[in-house]
């Protein structure tokens, strides 16, 4: 039946594994998985069983038409066997249904469960359209912020606290666990753990405007040892521009309209509006998703964003072919 | 459609002479011309007309669909900006709630409660005119609105702060508040009129215990529909100032709540959904007796569904919040509670099992879509069992796995009910039938292209599609299974393009129907196909649930009420024992005009506060004159007055 081409151990040819619920790689997305299966078996049994009645309630009813006596001895007729038949399904249905709430708070609480010890804890920030990380650690001073990306090390627990700066968003890593809403005004809690390493996708599952369809980023599982490498990386400030070309393109960023909303840790570009580029070359993707993050493609989303996101809240930036090719020469040096 | 129906045949009366019925017919027709058009109070009328709007805009709905599934069809499609898009859906869902769904049920109700209960017409017959203009003016104004670039675009349900003030300038969200205002006032006043006519204008001997099941679901639908409106109608009024009169219900910085829209909004929202569904579930009753010919099996048990259906609905609306951070034991339980409400529905699908097992089937096309809900609607509410859990609804939450589930469970659960219901009542509405081989194609198109359409999401959102995204990159590989949803699309287009041609054909060409083409053994099919103004010439005692199938015994019909004044018996709520005649208003052009006011105080206020000031004036005039009593209907009415 149609329920049971649902998948169920293997996801279906095509569709992407990376952000898919039913390719479960950490903890809680494999309890959600555990929980979807019996579900879907359940639900499965029930619907076949009840078609079955269905076909043999067609089959074994006779038949008749419009002229055919209606049957109204029926009102002083206890319908014994009916009775029971009905008393017995409605028993079946009530027993199947408490079995699944069963499951289903058992699911809550393990996921609750998850350890926590040396949890790794984050600030995430959702802004139309985009995502804000900040890794906090020990002195605070040790913290960093990035944009549209998070790097995790496998089997370390992640907390991640939610905030929200303008609506309501959602957070949603289906591989790893379920949504999380960050929602202005309130804080937020999410608790997950990546147990395979890889690259997964992440996107808003809360509608959020113009640009819901693009906001999306991406999460890097990989292990402890290449992940504090990369946070090391992180802490660092902008190097200083070593061509001349990077040079200018450090100068039309600081004197253009680029420093207003965008942070570069190390130049005098602080704005607070926009992602932190202050490693952007570094990031898989432009954009919270929208394009790879090659040189062309960041020329073109400078001079047009609104072409690729319409109802983004960067604005389109005339510049000079030269100023834009120095711009992006110095932005590509930023890993 | 009037003018296509056959002539009118007055049915013979069995006590009152020839004259007298051809006076009793003249005492309740409408005025001749565009005036007595306009003034019905009819019920037949309005309801006739109610369903009219409501498919239209049904089909506006559907074309709104039919525009999104292309955009899907492929991969980064461009199609469709995301402007267009977002407006798009909000006014798809909107319209489709708000004014095809509910109304369209209330309508039905509308039409048949009056005449399934043996009454000459509607309690409160100006009222039932009112709603219906002011849901076609709600409706008007809504695409007037989108025709202008002014459509809604944050969603059917509004979340803030998205909708407020500082995240969607200009009157878009203004628009959408306003028009649930509008559709709101329709909804509540014809709830007022239905709970009105099945608690006191049942024939005598319709005690409770002998209803219809159809009647018993519109009345507990009714009912809550006067207990969740008022939720919107609050929430959607508080949006209103929150974006016109800087109010701060809603804003997080000044000490308001996101939050608190969300729970105003689904206590609404989720009875809504029931409220769409109860109805569909008593035309299901409806149709199967007189397919099954015998009476349903378990009466008692089906209306004490219904109630607890009505209850636990108001126990649900969380779990639409499951991804916020509402209280974890407190989602629990609305898990239990959401998965409870699957056992009222249950009881009554075994019961209707239980009725076609032991029953005699005539299989024609309203029993067709019958077969089609079972097969739907069960697979729909086994999703929603599994959206009730709250730790799997994280992860199926605002996806297409979501968007799969609510189509199979409204449009299994009320669309495929209605059009049951269309066939088995077409001919009582207008005296023609159906065609039935076009009615079969009607049906099998419907039935596949639906599960071709929407089974697919159901992957899609577990493979991680959200909803509401105006397109997807095409390297998650969802672009196959939303190509085949949009095939499915197109033959459900083709489906109801195949119903249209099949009314108008059948109008103008079909059968003339008898007056109980089914055999069924309700009152509406105790009068003529379609029923003449007075809805009874004799108006029907009852001595038995299913009234036409039972051994006839006297007294059978009530005599003594006026020919020459619209006289209606008054019974009481229980044993439907004769209480008072009461006579009925006469049409009146008021109403209309009434809305006419009442719209333009609502659009003017979305421009400035000051409009509900002095728009209240043209209302006060209008109401004032609508309540006037008429010095002809004074005269009649203490005429009739007889000391006890």
């Amino acid at each position: 039946m149609l329920l049971a081409m649902l998948p169920m151990a293997t996801p279906l040819a095509g569709a992407a594994p990376f952000q898919n619920a039913l390719n479960p790689t950490g903890i809680q997305a494999a309890h959600i998985y555990t929980l979807w299966n019996v579900m879907l078996g359940v639900c499965t049994v029930v619907f076949v069983a009840t078609m079955i009645g269905l076909l043999i309630a067609l089959r074994r009813g006779g038949r008749g038409d419009e002229t055919t006596p209606a049957e109204v001895a029926r009102f002083g007729d206890p319908e014994r066997i009916a009775h029971r038949s009905v008393v017995a399904s409605v028993a079946i249905s009530i027993a199947l249904l408490l079995f699944l709430l069963a499951a289903s708070v058992f699911t809550d609480r393990a996921l609750a469960r998850l350890p926590l010890q040396n949890a790794l804890t984050l600030d995430i920030t959702a802004h139309q359209f985009w995502w804000e990380v900040q890794y906090n650690d020990d002195p605070p001073s040790r913290n960093f912020i990035t944009a549209n990306e998070l790097q995790i090390p496998v089997g370390r627990p992640v907390i991640a606290r939610l905030h929200s700066d303008d609506v309501i968003h959602s957070l949603w890593v289906p591989n790893l666990h379920g949504k999380k809403d960050l929602i202005p005004g309130e804080t937020s809690l999410i608790q997950f753990r990546a147990d395979k390493a890889g690259d997964y996708r992440g996107q808003c599952a809360e509608f959020c405007g113009w640009q819901h369809a693009w906001m999306a980023f991406n999460v890097k599982a990989l292990p402890p040892s290449d992940f504090e490498r990369w946070a090391e990386q992180q802490r660092h400030s902008a190097p200083e521009p070593a061509t001349d070309i990077a040079k200018r393109g450090r100068d039309v960023f600081e004197s253009g309209p680029c420093g207003m909303c965008h942070n570069i840790q190390g130049t005098n570009a602080h704005g607070q509006f926009a992602p932190d580029l202050t490693h952007v070359a570094s990031r898989p993707t432009l954009a919270a998703g929208r394009l790879p993050n090659t040189p062309e493609h960041m020329m073109a989303w400078i001079v047009n964003p609104q072409q690729f996101k319409p109802g983004a809240n960067m604005p389109a930036v005339p510049l000079s072919p030269d100023d834009l090719r120095a711009l992006v020469a110095y932005l590509q040096t930023l890993k | 459609m009037s003018t296509t129906a056959p002539e009118l045949r007055l049915p013979p009366s069995r006590h009152l002479t020839p004259p007298e019925v051809r006076e009793l017919e003249r005492t309740w027709s409408d005025r001749p011309g565009i005036l007595g058009w306009l003034a019905t109070v009819d019920h037949k009328h309005i309801a006739r007309r109610f369903i009219v709007t409501c498919f239209v805009f049904f089909l506006l709905g559907g074309l709104l669909a039919a525009a999104m599934r292309m955009q899907l069809a492929r991969p980064e499609n461009d199609l469709l900006g995301p402007d267009l898009y977002n407006q798009i859906f909000t006014m798809h869902g909107s319209t489709m709630m708000f004014l095809f769904a509910v109304p369209v049920m209330q309508a039905v109700a509308i039409y048949f409660v009056p005449l399934m209960v043996g009454a000459r017409n509607i309690a409160f017959p100006r009222t039932a005119a009112f709603s219906y203009w002011i849901l076609l003016a709600g409706g008007v104004f809504l695409f007037v609105g989108f025709v202008l670039n002014i459509g809604p675009d944050v969603g059917w349900f509004a979340y803030v702060p998205l909708s407020g003030p500082q995240y969607s300038p200009g009157k878009r969200a203004d628009w959408w508040a306003q028009m649930i205002t509008f559709t709101e006032v329709s909804a509540l006043l014809a709830s007022i009129c239905i709970i009105a006519t099945v608690f006191k204008l049942r024939a005598p001997g319709m005690t409770l215990t002998r209803i219809p099941l159809f009647v018993w679901a519109s009345l507990v639908t009714a009912f809550m529909i006067l207990f969740a409106m008022p939720a919107v109608m609050l929430a959607s009024t508080m949006l209103i100032m929150d974006r016109l009169i800087g109010t701060h219900f809603f804003n997080p910085a000044d000490g308001g709540d996101a939050l608190l829209w969300q729970h105003l909004f689904w206590f609404f929202g989720h009875p809504e959904v029931y409220i769409i569904f109860i109805p569909g579930l008593g035309m299901l009753s409806s149709i199967i007796a007189p397919f099954a010919r015998r009476p349903i099996y378990g009466y008692p048990a089906m209306v004490l569904s219904l109630i607890a259906t009505a209850f636990l609905g108001f126990a649900l609306w969380v779990h639409h919040m499951f991804a916020t951070n509402v209280a974890e034991l407190g989602k629990s339980f609305f898990t239990a509670a959401s998965m409870v409400i699957a056992i009222p529905t249950a009881i009554q699908i075994f019961c209707w099992i239980a009725t076609l097992w032991t029953g005699k089937l005539n299989f024609r096309t309203p029993l067709l879509y019958v077969l089609g809900f079972f097969f739907i609607l069960i697979l729909g509410g086994l999703t929603g069992v599994m959206l009730a859990s709250v730790s799997l609804d994280t992860q199926i939450h605002d996806t297409f796995f979501v968007v799969a589930h609510l189509h199979y469970v409204l449009i299994g659960g009320a669309v495929f009910p209605l059009f049951g219901a269309f066939y088995y009542w077409f001919p009582k509405m207008t005296g023609r039938m159906l065609s039935e081989r076009l009615g079969r194609w009607n049906f099998w198109l419907f039935f596949i292209g639906f599960n071709v359409a929407f089974f697919p999401m159901h992957i899609l959102g577990l493979e991680g599609m959200p909803r509401r995204v105006y397109t997807y990159p095409a390297e998650l590989g969802w672009g196959t299974l939303n190509l085949v949803s949009t095939l499915g699309a197109v033959t459900i287009a083709v489906s109801v393009l195949l119903f249209i041609l099949n009314v108008v054909v059948s109008l103008r060409r079909g059968a003339l129907a008898p007056d109980n083409p089914w055999g069924a053994g309700t009152l509406e099919w105790a009068t003529s196909s379609p029923p003449p103004a007075c809805n009874f010439v004799d108006v029907p005692i009852v001595h038995g649930r299913e009234p036409l199938w039972q051994p006839t015994r006297g007294p059978e019909y009530v005599t003594g009420l006026a020919t020459h004044a619209r006289e209606v018996l008054v019974t009481s709520v229980v044993d439907a024992l004769p209480d008072q005649r009461l006579m009925q208003p006469d049409s009146t052009i008021w109403p209309f005009v009434s809305s006419l006011a009442v719209s333009a105080m609502f659009v003017g206020s979305i421009f400035n506060p000051w409009a509900i000031v002095w728009g209240a004036i043209p209302v006060a005039i209008a109401l004032t004159a609508w309540f006037w009593p008429g010095r002809e209907e004074t005269r009649k009415a203490l005429a009739l007055e007889k000391a006890p």
